[in-house]
């Protein structure tokens, strides 16, 4: 591998100049300008616009530390990215095994349909049609009040539950997709090897199937709990009163407060948080793949 | 260590026969040979035996105890896989300790066995290292020290050395089989080399479209083929078509050929006889009667191929082409297009009836 970067190199790198550009390209414009627009901006007082007066200052950064209602709905964030995270794995993880190991050709592809359809529809959309499968009255509460023989109330609106659901439904596909291709590349010689050497069903997944989709379990864990942690679409609309997170107070400053300053600076922080998480479970997750 | 019994075992895939109605008795401690083409049943008797798939029909025992429907994991066998199927996650050592430690022997019994096995396999100092990190030789030789370390009923080798080059297959083979007589294990080897089966094996099963074909010891099978796809899968082999005379065949064009070995077929009904092509003397000139080799046939050499120690002619005998093998004596070579006597004896002339 080294030595095909070696040469690669020798080669020069201007021959896959025109390759590389019109990406690089798109990302300094869309994302890389914009984005230290949004550092300078968490350094000012507000916002260069309409003739206002501004400043340099570190009273955005310092608001993080000096107000505790930011640290703990960060922490509420975190601990939802981690709940949505585990739940993901627990219903994802499943459903890619069968896709990989028990479905075979045609049940496969619709399976596999079903299961990428949420990418295919509006995020919006998507999390309404659950407001109204979860309020009281609704279709879940009237479905089950329906079959069963006595009266419950089933009122998961605006609740932390409803969060959950809106955002698992969202980012389950990521987890069943990454799984899938690891699990699909393990040999189901590998399989048949670990039972004729006496192990259980039970005994090769946790021994063998486990370690070997470990590398799909983290890319999917780190695709869903990244932007789950700084999520505000569905803790909005699904939490309502209790749906107050990070990502929503965030939300707030840019579209509401107009304290862009501010948001920037929560962003920010949000990042480094997210990035110090990452740094520090690399060498475990490491280790597990 | 135990022998292994089928009996009667089919299996259907949809309208699929892949086996039919199979029989065959592995003695304790042999060593077996299933031989076939591709698609022949040989692959699926090996993992119905494993237990990887259950039979649709017939009884599977090993040691005498029934285990057609006993998961793998309980059969207590050892697999070698054609791919060899190491986990590429694992060291060497921990590949060899798989089933032992899922099994939950302690710890310093796991790690003195492995050190066993691994040195029977001539890899004691290699424990550490990753699959990826050996070679295809050595890789099998890991496989094979896992699937003997938790010591085994039996042992089944499906194709392993397939994937190995001729001059490391060879060594494989011996090693194999050294490895086999020194712990004595019931090893069923699943191959479509027959020079494989020929020579590693004390006895070998020819399958071929889901049914066995014939079973024996290789000598057996060679000299004694019981149908003309016995005779040309394993080795090569002469075949002559005609109507049985009580003593041999009788050729369509009139020449008889006798036989004094193989099945005996009622006179008149359709029969075969094979000769193995190094069986065969070739001369020229005039032909003198010889007792000895009694069966003699006229024809014109067509193709001479030299392979160094021995010489393959191609024979052009009244629309028939037949082989024979010369060794390389320092005699004068025959030419193309020379005409030449062809005889042969009895004995080594193979009866087969009709299928």
């Amino acid at each position: 591998m080294a030595d095909q970067l070696a040469i690669g190199s020798r080669r020069g790198l201007r021959p896959a100049l025109p390759l590389l550009l019109p990406a690089y390209l798109w990302l300094t414009v869309a994302i890389f300008l914009p984005l230290s627009a949004m550092v300078f901006f968490s350094f000012m007082t507000d916002l260069p616009l309409a003739g206002k007066e501004w400043a340099f200052t570190l009273g955005n950064y310092a608001a993080f530390f000096s107000q505790s209602l930011y640290s703990t709905l960060l922490f509420a964030s975190l601990r939802l990215g981690l709940e949505v995270t585990l739940w993901c794995v627990v219903i994802g993880y499943p459903a890619a095994y069968v896709l990989a190991k028990v479905l075979k050709g045609r049940s496969r592809e619709a399976i596999f349909l079903l299961v990428i359809l949420p990418f295919w529809s509006n995020g919006l959309v998507r999390i309404f049609s659950w407001a109204m499968v979860l309020r009281e009255g609704g279709i879940l509460d009237t479905a089950l009040n329906a079959v069963l023989p006595f009266k419950i109330n089933i009122d998961l609106m605006y609740s932390y539950p409803a969060v959950i659901i809106g955002l698992v439904h969202s980012y389950v596909p990521y987890m069943v997709l990454t799984c899938y291709l690891t699990l699909q590349a393990i040999d189901d010689s590998l399989i048949e090897a670990g039972r004729s050497l006496g192990a259980s069903r039970r005994q090769v997944l946790w021994r063998v199937i486990i370690p070997l989709s470990m590398p799909g379990l983290i890319a999917g864990a780190a695709l869903i709990f990244v932007p789950v942690v700084g999520s505000f679409m569905e803790p909005r609309i699904l939490g309502g009163r209790t749906g107050t997170f990070y990502g929503t107070v965030i939300e707030d400053q840019f579209v509401a407060v107009f304290n862009w300053p501010l948001g920037a600076a929560l962003s920010f922080i949000l990042l480094a948080v997210v990035l110090i998480i990452l740094a520090l479970a690399a060498p475990v997750l490491r280790k597990a793949a | 260590m135990a022998g292994v019994q089928v009996a009667n075992v089919s299996r259907s895939f949809g309208a699929h026969k892949a086996l039919d109605d199979v029989s065959i008795d592995f003695a304790d401690g042999g060593f077996y040979a299933l031989l076939g083409p591709s698609g022949s049943g040989k692959t699926t008797l090996l993992r119905q035996i494993a237990g990887f798939d259950f039979p649709d029909s017939g009884r599977i025992a090993i040691g005498g105890e029934s285990v057609e429907r006993v998961p793998v994991e309980k059969r207590r066998i050892g697999m070698v896989f054609q791919n060899y199927a190491l986990f590429p996650n694992m060291s060497v050592a921990d590949n060899v300790a798989f089933g032992l430690s899922v099994r939950g022997e302690p710890k310093a019994t796991i790690a003195t066995e492995v050190q066993r096995a691994l040195d029977l396999v001539q890899l004691g100092k290699l424990g550490g290292r990753k699959p990826h990190q050996l070679s295809g030789g050595q890789r099998q030789r890991v496989a094979l020290a896992r699937a003997i370390v938790t010591k085994p009923r039996v042992l089944l080798l499906d194709e392993p050395l397939g994937a190995l080059d001729k001059a490391l297959r060879v060594d494989m083979q011996i090693e194999l089989k050294r490895i086999q007589r020194e712990i004595g294990i019931t090893t069923i080897f699943v191959t479509h080399d027959q020079e494989e089966a020929l020579t590693m094996s004390d006895r070998i099963g020819i399958l071929r479209d889901g049914r066995l074909v014939q079973e024996g010891p290789p000598e057996e099978i060679y000299d004694r083929p019981e149908s003309e796809f016995a005779a040309t899968f394993l080795g090569d082999a002469n075949i002559f078509r005609g109507n049985a005379t009580g003593s041999g065949i009788k050729l369509p064009d009139g020449t008889t050929i006798a036989a004094s070995t193989g099945a005996s077929v009622p006179a008149g009904a359709k029969a075969s006889c094979a000769v193995r092509p190094e069986r065969i003397r070739i001369t020229t000139g005039a032909a003198k009667p010889d007792p000895a080799n009694a069966n003699m046939l006229r024809g014109q050499v067509s193709k001479r191929i030299f392979a160094g120690n021995n010489s393959t002619y191609f024979v052009d005998r009244d629309g028939q082409t037949l082989k024979v093998i010369v060794q390389n004596t320092g005699a004068e070579r025959l030419a193309e297009g020379q005409p030449v006597v062809l005889s042969w004896s009895p004995d080594s002339t193979v009866l087969i009836a009709a299928a």
